[in-house]
């Protein structure tokens, strides 16, 4: 008897944890299948290769497109080299002492504060006291100070997996520190930072808050991604398109299908992440 | 290359690499700096105190009130909203990953948590305009479905990943010897889940609903587009409300270059920043307690 109501007590605990999990998973299908269900009818080579015409409610998301791809690239070229640095001489070079963890501690910090801060940081910074202008390179800029954080993070990771004997055998064969780095440590470490940075990027470019006041545009009428202009971007163009246009209704499939391919775009960066970390754990245990 | 080349190439990285280390203090270094001198111009203008427990946010009336309550009770609102249905989710989804799920479903819920996490704020802003809020405006019996409620699913779903992720691990990393113990007691799973592992875990699991709900306070976009962001005091799930990332997002746009108004949304991001700062801290202090707990 006891044994047998403690049977479906326990189905019944199961259970609560498995509906709990269920519904986290729920969302995520809701979130796929409501953008895919009705995003996927407004794909087209059009659509991604046409300029928005007749007031946004016409022609493809080309401009967008542009403007986006313009920012992740602005983004990745100052990001990645100031954070890969810093993760070196945090994991590297620098002693436990107070400035490090002074380091340590704002990395921490940098990565909690919000978004919309840093585009606050971008406007005081980039468009105003540096007179970049509302402009991609000013959006660009703001994009990379709120991604260095992640990429010191996940490349201080990836370099803490290498060990020391790697390091080791570089400086016994007479190399310097420098180039035990730069031909032993950073190769070896590849994998991991390609994967933190890759995740990185694929935020970077959902992000919206940051470029509401440095840059991003309501509609431009060419899709040149000069760096001193401003520019369209996928995520400003959707929530554009679905609060703030004269006619919501009429332009609501070109919402769903910008918000489709702002997925596709984000979900093929995190795949890729995901390979790279794949192949590299294979690799490793092949080791 | 000489001997004297490679041994100065190696001095000078080894000052690049310090160089950018500084740069990230410069950073934080800026950013306070930005959010201090502006938030002192706006106290020029305007009392602190006023601003502190004024009841009204209008600041392009005739007579402009800077106060900061309704929208701190806005994101207070919605923040507690989203923790009320992420915490419990959470939790639960993240003893079901580490003590139920078999290796298989664990490898398939597991980058599935990771592309929730992925999916950019704007998109789920806009599944709340197009999907939540119809569905709400439809059970409540209202005109729209723009209000705290959406923006609290909204934010939840957004700080689930997180609070998952963090939980998991603070539940993975409970010795295993704390289990087997309480399996020889006799304890059923369910009775180890809740008494043992769970109490063991409870620092990691504080530490992941800290930083979930830092994550929602300084969340921009979900809230700016499904909330209404009407600036009243608000006095239930129902009424739309206005946060403090939805004010500086609208308003910034509009106001003239350093004008009162100007300031006072800075001095407003003060207040956000230092709120997530204090969200984030109190994560961290309770994972450092987990670290050396478990530090075997």
């Amino acid at each position: 008897m006891l044994f047998k109501s403690s049977k479906i007590s326990a189905v019944v605990e199961w259970g609560t944890l498995l509906i709990s999990t269920v519904l986290v998973c729920f969302f995520l299908v809701v979130v796929i299948w409501e953008i895919v269900s009705k995003g996927a009818g407004q794909l087209s080579w059009d659509f991604i290769t046409k300029v928005p015409s007749a007031g946004m409610t016409k022609g493809g998301i080309l401009t967008p497109i542009i403007g986006t791809v313009m920012l992740t690239i602005l983004t990745a070229l100052f990001a990645i080299p100031f954070g890969v640095c810093c993760a070196i001489y945090l994991n590297e070079y620098a002693e436990d002492n107070w400035l490090t963890r002074t380091i340590r501690a704002s990395i921490r910090n940098l990565s909690g504060v919000p978004s919309i801060i840093y585009g606050l940081f971008g406007l005081a910074l980039f468009v105003q006291a540096l007179q970049l202008g509302t402009s991609l390179l000013a959006a660009g800029l703001t994009l990379g100070l709120l991604s260095l954080p992640y990429i010191i993070t996940t490349t201080e990771e990836a370099l803490m997996r290498i060990p020391n004997s790697t390091r080791e055998a570089a400086l016994a064969v007479g190399a310097t520190k420098f180039e035990t780095i730069k031909d032993a440590v950073l190769p070896s470490a590849m994998p991991g930072i390609l994967t933190g940075v890759v995740l990185t990027l694929s935020r970077a470019a959902g992000e919206t808050a940051p470029i509401l006041f440095t840059g991003a545009a309501f509609y431009i009428n060419n899709s040149n991604g000069y760096l001193n202009q401003e520019f369209m971007a996928l995520p400003y163009h959707l929530y554009m398109l679905s609060t703030q246009h004269q006619s919501i209704e009429e332009v609501r499939p070109i919402a769903y299908g910008t918000a489709l391919i702002l997925i596709i775009v984000v979900f093929f960066m995190n795949l890729t992440a995901f390979y790279i970390r794949f192949k590299y754990r294979k690799s490793a245990t092949e080791m | 290359m000489k001997y004297r080349t490679r041994l100065s190439l190696d001095i000078l990285f080894k000052i690049v690499f310090k160089g950018t280390g500084l740069l990230v203090l410069a950073l934080l270094g800026g950013i306070l700096a930005m959010l201090v001198y502006n938030s002192f111009s706006f106290f020029m203008d305007v009392k602190p105190l006023d601003f502190i427990t004024g009841m009204e946010w209008s600041p392009t009336a005739a007579i402009p009130k800077y106060g900061m309550l309704p929208l701190v009770l806005s994101t207070t609102l919605v923040t507690f909203g989203a923790m009320f249905i992420a915490i419990p989710l959470g939790i639960g989804t993240a003893a079901y990953i580490a003590e139920y799920a078999s290796p298989r479903v664990k490898n398939l819920l597991k980058p599935a948590i990771e592309m929730l996490a992925a999916v950019p704020s704007v998109v789920i802003g806009f599944l709340g305009i197009v999907v939540l809020s119809p569905g709400i405006a439809d059970l409540a019996d209202l005109s729209n479905g723009l209000n705290a409620l959406n923006g609290a699913i909204l934010l939840a779903v957004m700080a689930l990943p997180t609070i998952i992720t963090i939980a998991e691990d603070a539940i993975h990393a409970v010795p295993k010897t704390y289990k087997e113990a309480s399996y020889a007691m006799g304890a059923t799973k369910w009775q180890t889940l809740r008494k043992i592992i769970i109490p063991a875990a409870a620092p990691g699991i504080i530490a992941a609903v800290m930083l979930g709900v830092g994550r929602a306070i300084g969340e921009t976009m979900t809230v700016l587009m499904a909330t209404g962001n009407a600036s009243i005091l608000p006095t239930s799930m129902f009424d739309s409300v206005k946060t403090m990332t939805a004010t500086i997002a609208i308003e910034m746009g509009e106001v003239p270059y350093q004008t009162t108004h100007y300031f006072a949304l800075y001095a407003i991001a003060t207040v956000l920043f230092l709120m997530t700062l204090a969200a984030n801290m109190l994560g961290e202090y309770f994972i450092n307690r987990f670290r050396k707990y478990h530090a075997v």
